[in-house]
């Protein structure tokens, strides 16, 4: 089995000796010439960037630009109704590695769960965002804002009246007790979104 | 030794001895605030060549860090680590910064206006240079510390090495100018600056610079990627703030070099020459930055093999043939 293998240089890992043996059979002056040549072009290529555009955002001035699903200060968002999402599950604070968010469930009037109180740890959280994908129902969410920086420690931590904003946040739409089937102030089983009437197992006769 | 601003200009004014102190306190002044503004120069022109600003908050156009810097650097605790060789350890960062400074003793500025105008100005100069291998090797080895130690070693071999082709390629310029003094040297760029007959003892010359001042690309004795900080590992304070002047006095001095030797120095149309000079001496400490932005760093034996195989040919070649046309036309 002869071929081109037999002129490939030897197999090594030493440097010096694969950058001799690639250099074998060439004369000075190309060597030269290209050694020369390329260090001219190194030189040019990097002067000429002295006018290309500078990348660095002047951030006070500007503002660097963070998509809508940037990770960043944690807010609790209201469904379309002006409600509070939060059901209070706790599966954000179990989701959470370093666990900095504490809250205290309770139910309303209806029987509708809502957290007595909720805080959130600023100085400890990691902006992972596993809050966010445990939650069930769109309550907790990111947002593309990064500028919470404070000169008291104690101020990192959010109390709920800090984090829950008068909107939806990223999910305008979504309304998780009109779509799920539980019966809760107002609205009986059978009356949420694409939800057939419950079925009477006693009026299932022939 | 002849001194001083031009003796008619202070004549009957001031006593005699107020001319050459002007002009050591003039030199002084411009050569340190050179070397701190460079602090500036180089972290914006950097920059630019990377696409991005550098300091530009500290006023205006962010030329205010150089004093922000020089105040934090001042304030730092000045310590000598335990281990360290006391004596040693605080002389050798001063050596780095006396050599080069006395070294612009015998750069002519312009026209007449030059400390020392000694005829041996330019063995001088290498000699100083010889001795800055001192300050590099003390602090490598009085620092107790293999980082320093090894940087140390890489500067010593690197600094001995480059000071042989430095003083080589120079030596064409000096038959050709037929003197040692760098005010003849520049004064006989009048017709044609030596950049074009001495072309190779240039590009020899501009690289034993970077060697020189352990620039990078040449910057093996520092070498931030491996030695932490080579030579001056163990250094913090002013005493680093005295290496980090030296190598910006340095660069000064070796672009101002090449400006008197191959650019034709104070020479030059329509503006004093003053501003000259010192517009080629900028011009060269640009490029050395450039140089900064473009080269990374050569291996070790790679330094060496081009300072024995190609750089020493080159200057010795270049030195007998200048020196066989300089007697042809004797």
């Amino acid at each position: 089995m002869s071929g081109p293998a037999d002129n490939h240089p030897p197999l090594t890992t030493d440097v010096v000796t694969t950058g001799r043996l690639a250099r074998r059979g060439q004369t000075l002056a190309p060597r030269v010439y290209r050694t020369v040549a390329s260090t001219l072009h190194g030189i040019g290529v990097v002067f000429m960037h002295a006018w290309h555009r500078r990348d660095t955002v002047q951030y006070p001035e500007e503002m660097v630009y963070l998509p809508p699903r940037y990770r960043g200060r944690i807010v609790l968002s209201r469904d379309p109704a002006g409600e509070e999402r939060c059901v209070a599950c706790y599966l954000c604070a179990v989701a959470c590695p370093v666990d900095c968010i504490s809250l205290q469930a309770t139910t309303d009037e209806h029987g509708r769960r809502y957290p007595e109180w909720f805080r959130i740890n600023f100085s400890r959280c990691i902006f992972c965002g596993f809050c966010e994908d445990a939650c069930p129902t769109y309550a907790i969410q990111l947002t593309p804002d990064v500028e919470m920086s404070e000169y008291e420690r104690a101020n990192m931590v959010y109390e709920k009246e800090d984090l829950l904003i008068s909107g939806p946040g990223k999910y305008h739409d979504y309304d998780f007790y009109r779509v799920a089937g539980l019966a809760i102030g107002g609205k009986d089983k059978g009356e949420a979104a694409n939800e057939a009437p419950p079925t009477d197992v006693r009026d299932l006769l022939p | 030794m002849t001194a001083g601003l031009s003796p008619r200009l202070l004549a009957g004014v001031a006593p005699s001895w107020l001319g050459p102190l002007l002009t050591v306190f003039g030199v002084l002044i411009v050569v340190l605030t050179i070397a701190a503004g460079l602090i500036w120069y180089e972290r914006r022109l950097l920059s630019l060549f990377q696409d991005r600003y550098g300091p530009n908050r500290v006023g205006p156009a962010g030329l205010l860090q150089v004093i922000a810097d020089t105040f934090k650097i001042l304030f730092k605790e000045d310590w000598v680590p335990p281990f360290a060789d006391k004596r040693v350890f605080i002389v050798a960062p001063s050596i780095v910064l006396m050599t080069a400074l006395l070294s612009f003793m015998v750069v002519p500025v312009a026209s007449g206006i030059v400390i020392a105008d000694v005829n041996i100005g330019l063995l001088f100069v290498l000699g100083m240079s010889s001795l800055a291998v001192y300050s590099v090797v003390l602090a490598g080895w009085s620092s107790h510390s293999k980082y320093s130690l090894v940087g140390g070693l890489r500067a010593a071999a690197q600094m001995v090495s480059y000071e042989v082709f430095m003083g080589l390629s120079l030596v064409g310029v000096v038959l050709m100018a037929g003197s040692f003094d760098l005010s003849r040297i520049v004064e006989a760029q009048r017709g044609l600056w030596y950049v074009v007959p001495q072309f190779i003892g240039f590009v020899v010359f501009v690289l034993a610079g970077f060697a020189e001042t352990r620039r990078i690309p040449f910057d093996i004795p520092e070498a931030d990627s491996e030695l932490v900080a080579g030579y001056h590992t163990e250094y913090s304070g002013m005493k680093f703030g005295l290496f980090m002047v030296g190598e910006y006095v340095a660069i000064t001095l070796i672009s101002a070099l090449i400006a008197t030797l191959f650019f034709g120095g104070w020479l030059g149309p329509w503006l004093p020459g003053i501003v000259w000079f010192l517009l080629k001496t900028l011009l060269f400490i640009s490029f050395f930055i450039l140089a900064r932005a473009t080269f990374p760093r050569p291996r070790y034996d790679q330094l060496m093999a081009l300072g024995w195989k190609a750089m020493l040919p080159l200057s010795l070649v270049n030195l007998l043939v200048t020196g066989a046309i300089v007697v042809a036309n004797r």
